[in-house]
């Protein structure tokens, strides 16, 4: 009985709920019914009727708000107006599907696009690095490059800020060959102190770190080695028992100690762009030290020191250690914080792009505006006839927030899906030099960006028009058709203000954009001191011990002798570091020359045979190159680059001078100066020693300049070294485009995303002044009509509607240009070769927006055009 | 109501009450029922309709009254209650709770 009951009550209840509406009509005709009664009544003792039924209504007092007292009785008020306010959207939206799939088109796809830069933000600028405690991590470098192992050691000995230091290799990063079980393979590992992962913190994921007796060896035969854990996963198919075996590299075997955890992305931080396979432990001694600066140094501070006072400790030390060891390289010591060193470079530009994509998303919110002020004129009667029913000005202003919000969390929907296909696409840009690019994905964070974006949206869109409903809520609606009303004429001047901010906006992106990419093309009209086009390299580190210098010299013949040899060679050459990879640099003095230690000047060095400048064409300024016959035997010679020429004998021929290298070597030839560091910056001092009078370097490169495309090459060149080393891998060709590809790509990125960016802006733009024109011209028709009847020609009129088109579009080009001036300045490292204030680009930038706005205009213009004036003055 | 007279402050569930008892005559509609209850109460009770509508809203859906459209006597469409036998019930055992409320206060103030 009792269960009975309650149930009964709940149907009734749901049934109260269901029928919402028809309920709340219901209780106003009974309300009605009674202040007739109680009219009625004061009418029979006397009143008039009509005192009788203002009294009856005065005594009954607000009727609407009765009611609703009434109605707050079985639901909370205010859950009950979002549902109805949702459910009227949602009715709203399917009966407009056009209009709804447009927004939710164009939401979606800024929205989507917002959230993708956001997740690349928070990757790359917010996220911790993922090591350990990673705040107290610190960059040393030696002004930009790398540090001699003594110099290192010394830091390390000495120091009292951090709590250690460790390193890894800048130079002899590279491949190994991997034979034995299996095919052959090229791997890509880099040498690193015994203490590196302790000191960030990384645990083998299985196996252990390397010991210090792993660390004492020579640096060309690593004993072991640790693997990363994609290469783990690709060539052992995540097999644990390859812990403890040995593998055959660069035919020596080397035991795997242990296999890295998956969040180690080694190359993700330091090396963008070069999966690396394998760590291998780096000895720290006379002969790496020999090699020079080779060392990428980071450090843990001690608790309480900070990068400041470690700088100036090191500054201190680097002084001290200079003058104690005046045969090592000089350090001028620059710390950084880990994570200010490893995204700073790209900082400047996450920032331009979250900011493009804030303006992409106003322009977006201006243009759903417009779109909705449009939709809310043809629902002017809707919203007068609730204004009347008794709606309260705030009612109908949530109705339309609601609706908007609504809207926006739909097209949010639609921007995650994108949001995940840009993310995904982002993270496989692994060719892209952009530190820990890997790691963007759409985590909670990004979540919670979308939905608040999603909703700031939909405010930011729907308020104006919300804000706007006021003036129909006046009534005036109901009575004549608001032509010629001064709400509309209101109206048209917000959606006239909405259409100039847009176009303000998408100028400024336009510009902006457009001085990137004009940045981009000179880079890459960047002359490098070498020509990229059709020169493919080859690591060729021979298989077997060059034991002596005889025998080096006669591989290195036999190997040119057989590449030169295949069909379609121009030139080859071996060379032991490629442009725009690792760098290594040594003191270098002419002879006779003295200078004080910290103005010492330092060359990069680079070792290559004869037949490099030639196929990787860099030019030569005078004297001569390598030949065959700068030998062991013949006398020791060097040749220099411009700007170390004229940084030893300013004013004086190079050629034949001697520099204090090896004993003295007697300069040969000057060659032009090659960016090797960056496209944009311009080379510093370089030395090119004969590789036939060295066994100082740790790599050898072949490097041909070919008509055959790549792949055709590679067979070739397989068949002719064969013979001389069968064990060689030749699968992996770099091609120096490659280089340079990867060298701008970050670049690249910026100007890609940028672009797209701003032509999504201009799409908005013109798609606001196409529906702003015609909205006005649908308006109008009547108006029109009678201008036509009195003999306006339609060229007349055409030309009316397009110069107000163009005027809109002009204001909005000044007021975008104007921003555009103040704000390209911000672009600064971004920009190259052109000025924040390049003409060309504004011109063109200009040019192209009026263009497109004269399009957009000149479509419902030719509609107007061909009203027919009877028609139109009959129509209502 | 309206009139400055002080409203007679009635114990909580009072309206209620009165309103079941009132459509024992018989099925009435809202504007009767607030008649009603200011003849019987010799003008003494008022009902605010503010007050009315959202009892009688209450009352339905808690199962005790039923609704139903028909003709007024001025043959305008009203809203005319009837007593359900739930609501005769609920009646009976708030009538008891009152009696005993009242009979309380009367021998507190010793008016008994």
């Amino acid at each position: 009985m009792r269960f009975g009951t309650s149930w009964k009550r709940f149907r009734l209840r749901l049934r109260y709920l269901a029928r919402h509406s028809e309920r709340q009509r219901l209780l106003w005709e009974e309300m009605d019914f009674h202040i007739e009664s109680m009219a009625q009544d004061l009418a029979g003792r006397g009143m008039s009727e009509q005192d009788a039924r203002a009294a009856a209504h005065r005594k009954f007092g607000n009727m609407t708000q009765k009611s609703e007292e009434a109605r707050a009785t079985w639901i909370a008020q205010w859950m009950s107006d979002a549902g109805q306010d949702l459910k009227h959207s949602f009715r709203g939206m399917r009966r407009n599907a056009g209009f709804t799939t447009f927004v939710i088109l164009i939401a979606g796809l800024g929205i989507g696009a917002s959230s993708t830069i956001f997740s690349v933000v928070n990757a790359l600028l917010l996220r911790p690095l993922p090591f350990r405690d990673p705040e107290s991590l610190v960059w040393i470098a030696n002004q930009e490059w790398s540090t001699q192992v003594g110099v290192y050691l010394d830091l390390r000995e000495r120091n009292k800020s951090f709590s250690n230091l460790a390193g890894f290799a800048g130079y002899g990063v590279g491949d190994s060959a991997l034979t034995g079980t299996g095919e052959p393979e090229r791997l890509t590992s880099v040498p690193v102190t015994q203490n590196f992962f302790t000191l960030l913190g990384v645990q083998p994921a299985i196996g252990r770190s390397f010991t210090v007796e792993e660390c004492q060896g020579r640096f060309s035969t690593p004993p072991a080695a640790l693997l990363s854990h994609g290469f783990w996963q690709r060539r052992f198919a995540s097999d644990p028992a390859v812990v403890g075996r040995k593998l055959t590299l660069n035919n020596k075997p080397v035991m795997v100690v242990g296999v890295l955890p998956a969040s180690f992305d080694f190359a993700s931080v330091f090396a963008p762009g070069t999966p690396v396979d394998l760590f291998i432990p780096w000895p720290l001694t006379d002969e790496t030290n020999r090699h020079g600066n080779t060392m990428k140094t980071i450090g843990r501070l001690r608790p309480g020191a900070t990068a400041q006072s470690a700088q100036a400790e090191f500054t201190l030390l680097a002084k001290q250690i200079g003058s104690q060891h005046p045969e090592w390289n000089g350090i001028m010591p620059r710390l950084s914080p880990l994570n200010r060193h490893v995204s700073g470079r790209v900082s400047p530009a996450l920032m331009i792009l979250a900011c493009a994509v804030g303006v992409l998303m106003l322009i977006v919110c201006a243009n759903l505006s417009n779109l909705q002020l449009a939709r809310l004129g043809a629902r002017q009667k809707e919203m007068a006839m609730r204004a009347a029913l008794g709606a309260g000005r705030l009612r109908l202003l949530r109705q339309m927030l609601t609706e908007s919000v609504a809207l926006s969390c739909c097209g949010a929907a639609l921007g995650l899906v994108l949001a995940v296909a840009g993310t995904r696409a982002i993270a496989h840009l692994d060719t892209f030099n952009i530190p820990l690019l890997a790691s963007v994905r759409l985590d909670g964070e990004a979540l919670g960006f979308t939905l608040l974006a999603a909703v700031l949206t939909g405010v930011l869109f729907g308020l104006l028009p919300a804000l706007q409903v006021r003036s129909f809520a006046a009534g005036e609606v109901l009575k004549d058709g608001s032509r010629g009303s001064s709400a509309g004429r209101r109206q048209a001047w917000v959606r006239n203000g909405l259409v100039v901010s847009e176009i303000a906006f998408a100028c400024t992106l336009l510009v902006g954009a457009g001085l990137v990419m004009r940045s981009f093309l000179r880079v890459l009209d960047v002359d490098p001191g070498f020509q990229p086009e059709g020169v493919a390299a080859l690591r060729i580190n021979p298989s077997f011990r060059l034991s002596s210098l005889a025998r080096q010299n006669s591989y290195v013949d036999e190997v040119l002798q057989r590449t030169r040899s295949l069909p379609g060679m121009r030139a080859a050459g071996l060379t032991d570091v490629l442009p725009l990879r690792d760098d290594r640099a040594w003191q270098v003095s002419g002879k006779g020359q003295v200078y004080p230690k910290d103005r010492h000047p330092e060359s990069f060095v680079r070792v290559v045979s004869d037949g490099y400048f030639e196929s990787a064409g860099i030019r030569l300024q005078s004297g001569r190159g390598f030949t065959e016959r700068d030998r062991a035997s013949s006398e020791p010679v060097v040749i220099v680059n411009e700007t170390l020429a004229r940084t030893l004998w300013p004013g004086q021929s190079a050629v034949g001078q001697i520099m204090t290298q090896d004993g003295g070597r007697r300069v040969v030839g000057v060659v032009a100066d090659v960016r090797h560091e960056a496209l944009e910056k311009v080379g510093g001092s370089e030395m090119y020693l004969p590789m036939r009078q060295t066994g100082d370097y740790s790599a050898m490169n072949l490097v041909m300049r070919t008509v055959l495309p790549p792949e055709r090459l590679a067979a070739g060149v397989r068949a002719a070294l064969n013979p001389i080393d069968p064990n060689l891998p030749v699968r992996d060709f770099t091609t120096l485009q490659e280089l340079v590809d990867k060298a701008v790509s970050p670049r690249r990125f910026l100007v890609l995303l940028l672009a797209g960016f701003a032509g999504f802006a201009l799409l908005l733009a013109s798609l606001g002044i196409y529906a702003v024109i015609s909205y006005s011209v649908n308006q109008r028709v009547q108006e029109i009509g009678i201008r036509m009847a009195l003999g306006a020609s339609a060229t007349n009129l055409q030309s009316r509607i397009l110069l107000h088109t163009l005027g809109l579009a002009a204001l909005g080009l000044a007021l975008g240009m104007a921003a555009s001036r103040a704000l390209t300045g911000t672009l600064g490292s971004l920009l190259f070769g052109v000025t924040s204030g390049d003409p060309i680009t504004f011109i063109g930038m200009g040019t192209l927006l009026i263009a497109v706005a004269a399009v957009a205009g000149y479509f419902p213009a030719r509609r107007a055009s061909r009203i027919d004036p009877m028609v139109a003055l009959r129509a209502s | 109501m309206g009139t400055g007279k002080p409203k007679a402050d009635l114990l909580p569930g009072t309206l209620d009450m009165m309103v079941l008892k009132i459509l024992t005559r018989g099925h009435l509609h809202g504007y009767a029922i607030a008649q009603l209850i200011q003849q019987l109460s010799d003008d003494l009770l008022r009902v605010e309709e503010g007050s009315l509508y959202p009892a009688l809203q209450r009352l339905e859906l808690n199962g005790w009254i039923e609704g139903e459209w028909g003709q007024s006597a001025s043959n305008r469409r009203a809203r005319f209650y009837t007593l359900t036998p739930d609501g005769r019930k609920h009646l009976n055992a708030e009538a008891t709770r009152y009696r005993q409320v009242t009979g309380a206060v009367a021998r507190i103030m010793g008016f008994a």
